[in-house]
Formats: structure tokens, C-alpha cells, sequence
């Protein structure tokens, strides 16, 4: 195999992320220019983070008036687990220069995660300059749209009437983002913990609240993966 | 609304803190294994924090009482999420009983 054709079966396989992104992307940029960001700000956002999830985050919580710290703090909690993502991948990209790996990390998302992992384990073999290849061609399906979309939600975002109801697409698109991850009693657990915590916390000032309920949600998630594994055992 | 005087550092702490995470050990090519304790709860962090967001926003995020309509929309996103495993399908199916039927109501 060529790494041209390592290129198009990244390409190939990302595909169906390619109608998450758009749409997020789409979403993102009209919620940023409703809570009042320029078209530059939201693009420069989109391009520094790329990261639908804490993006929303920090927006939503600036928006309703938490210090910064907070929302710094809240969205890096969410990107955590690219943390695992970067350990889990860093042995396929072994005799990489830093350049490649700097390059591979600032395009580390979800879905190029997802889709180059599964392929590396696929095939362990494959030599380094296809895996970069096959990488590429996922990030150009993945993450490239990713700027264009947020600048078409952006001057959509700017057109609309400022009365526009939006107030729920927000809650709604992470609604939609972790429904999907709730797979298994551990998941499902620590959701539930959270979002008691959450709701017994709320009357903690600078939403300390989130970071307990977050805490409490991530050890619960853990102590009942254990469990299950004991139970297994 | 947010202010100009603050986006802009936030978003040059979130970019930065971001990259950061990502490169941790990719840059490094650590080939030391993190102890599970750590490891673990790592993996519940989007399944806590992102409910723990939304849960007091839906319940109490209207200043004229709850809203109704907003609870079963976002149950059923939920619902629809956890059944099709399918990100777009929750969202849309949670938009059109929102904003769908709340037009007609």
C-alpha cells in the first residue's frame, strides 16, 4: 500500500464524522456570536481548540457569568481525556520527529482518535509513513471542516434576530454528545452520580458545584468498574 | 453576553492547556504505563462533567419556572442517544420536539 492510498482510506473510514462536524461546527459558531463573540473570535476559538465540547463548555459558563478560571478550568477537565488519547496512540507513532507528533496532537480529537486507533491496532505493521498518511487523510475529513463550519454558523449566528430562542440548543447538543457514550453500568452510573451531585451542589459559588459533581461522577465511574471486574473475577 | 476583554484569553489558556493534554505523551512517547488508579476515572470525565452541566440547566434554567417541554425534550435526546448510539439522530429528535412542537403548542 502507497501512503496515497493509506491517505484515501483515512479519508474513506472518517467519512461518517463528517455530519458530526459540519452540523457542531454550524452550532458552535451561532451559539459564539450569540453570547457575543466576533466571527473572529469564534474561528480563533474553533482553531485553537478544536474541541466541540469544551468549547461549549467555556462558552456556557462565561455566558452565564462564571469567573474565567472556571470556565479555563471546566472545559480542560473535559478535554482530559485527550490526555488518554495522546498515551494510548504515542506507541503507534513511534520514530515520528517531534514535528509530526506536535502536529498529530494538535489534530488529537475524538474521532481522529477513534478511527487511527483502530486502524493501528488493525494493522501494527503498518510502516510510520502510512500511519502518518492514514492520519492525515482522517484529520482532513475530521477536523479541517471543523474552521470553515464555525465561520458559516458564525455569520449566520451574526444575521439572526438576537431574540432568537437558542437557549436550549446548547444543554440539547451535549444532551446528544454524551447519550451516546451512557454504554455501560460504569458509564451510566457516573452520569447519574454527577447530575445528583450536581443538582444537591448548585448552591456552591463560582459553580464549584460542576467541579464536585464532576469528581464525584469520575470516582463513581471507577469504583463500579471495579466492582464489576471483582464480580467477574 | 461575553465580554471581548475576556474571550480572548480564555481562548489563548484553552488553546494552549488543550495542546498541552494532547501532546503529554505523544511528545514524550512515555512508554511508562500510568497506574489504573489514575487511568480509570479518566475515562468517566465526559459522562460526568458534561450531565452535571446540563442537568441544573434544564431543570432550572428558566426564569419564569420550570419549563416542561424543555424536560421531555432532553429526556428524550437522552433516550434517543443511549438507544441509537448516534449523536445527530439525539439532537435532531430532541430539537424537533423542542422547537417542533413548541411552535404548534
Amino acid at each position: 500500500m502507497t501512503p496515497m492510498s493509506s491517505y484515501w482510506r483515512g479519508i474513506a473510514l472518517s467519512l461518517p464524522f463528517a455530519l458530526i462536524v459540519i452540523p457542531f461546527g454550524l452550532l458552535f459558531g451561532v451559539l459564539a456570536t450569540e453570547a457575543g463573540l466576533t466571527v473572529g473570535a469564534a474561528l480563533g476559538f474553533s482553531a485553537a481548540v478544536i474541541a466541540g465540547a469544551a468549547q461549549l463548555t467555556a462558552l456556557q459558563l462565561l455566558m452565564h457569568d462564571a469567573p474565567a478560571f472556571v470556565a479555563v478550568m471546566s472545559a480542560l477537565a473535559i478535554n482530559l481525556r485527550m490526555a488518554m488519547y495522546s498515551l494510548s496512540i504515542a506507541p503507534h507513532l513511534k520514530g515520528t520527529n517531534v514535528w509530526q507528533r506536535a502536529i498529530a496532537a494538535y489534530f488529537l480529537v475524538d474521532a481522529t482518535y477513534a478511527v487511527a486507533h483502530s486502524e493501528y491496532e488493525k494493522s501494527p505493521d503498518m510502516p510510520r509513513r502510512n500511519k502518518l498518511a492514514f492520519y492525515a487523510g482522517s484529520v482532513t475529513i475530521v477536523c479541517l471542516p471543523w474552521y470553515p463550519a464555525t465561520v458559516v454558523g458564525a455569520l449566520i449566528g451574526d444575521a439572526l434576530p438576537v431574540s432568537l430562542d437558542l437557549g436550549f440548543a446548547m444543554p440539547l447538543a451535549f444532551i446528544s454528545m454524551f447519550a451516546p457514550l451512557l454504554r455501560s453500568l460504569p458509564h451510566i452510573s457516573a452520569a447519574f452520580v454527577a447530575v445528583v451531585l450536581a443538582l444537591g451542589f448548585a448552591w456552591l459559588p463560582l459553580n464549584l458545584g460542576l467541579m464536585v459533581a464532576g469528581l464525584g461522577g469520575m470516582i463513581t465511574g471507577a469504583v463500579v468498574e471495579t466492582k464489576l471486574e471483582r464480580a467477574r473475577a | 453576553m461575553i465580554s471581548p476583554d475576556i474571550i480572548w484569553p480564555v481562548i489563548f489558556i484553552l488553546g494552549i492547556g488543550s495542546f498541552t493534554l494532547r501532546f503529554a505523551f505523544l511528545g514524550l512517547l512515555a512508554n511508562r504505563d500510568l497506574p489504573n488508579w489514575l487511568l480509570k476515572p479518566l475515562r468517566y470525565t465526559a459522562v460526568s462533567i458534561l450531565p452535571a452541566m446540563v442537568a441544573p440547566i434544564v431543570l432550572w434554567g428558566h426564569e419564569d419556572g420550570i419549563d416542561t417541554l424543555q424536560i421531555i425534550a432532553a429526556l428524550a435526546a437522552l433516550a434517543t442517544g443511549m438507544a441509537t448510539r448516534n449523536v445527530l439522530v439525539a439532537l435532531i429528535v430532541g430539537a424537533a420536539l423542542y422547537w417542533g412542537v413548541g411552535y404548534w403548542v
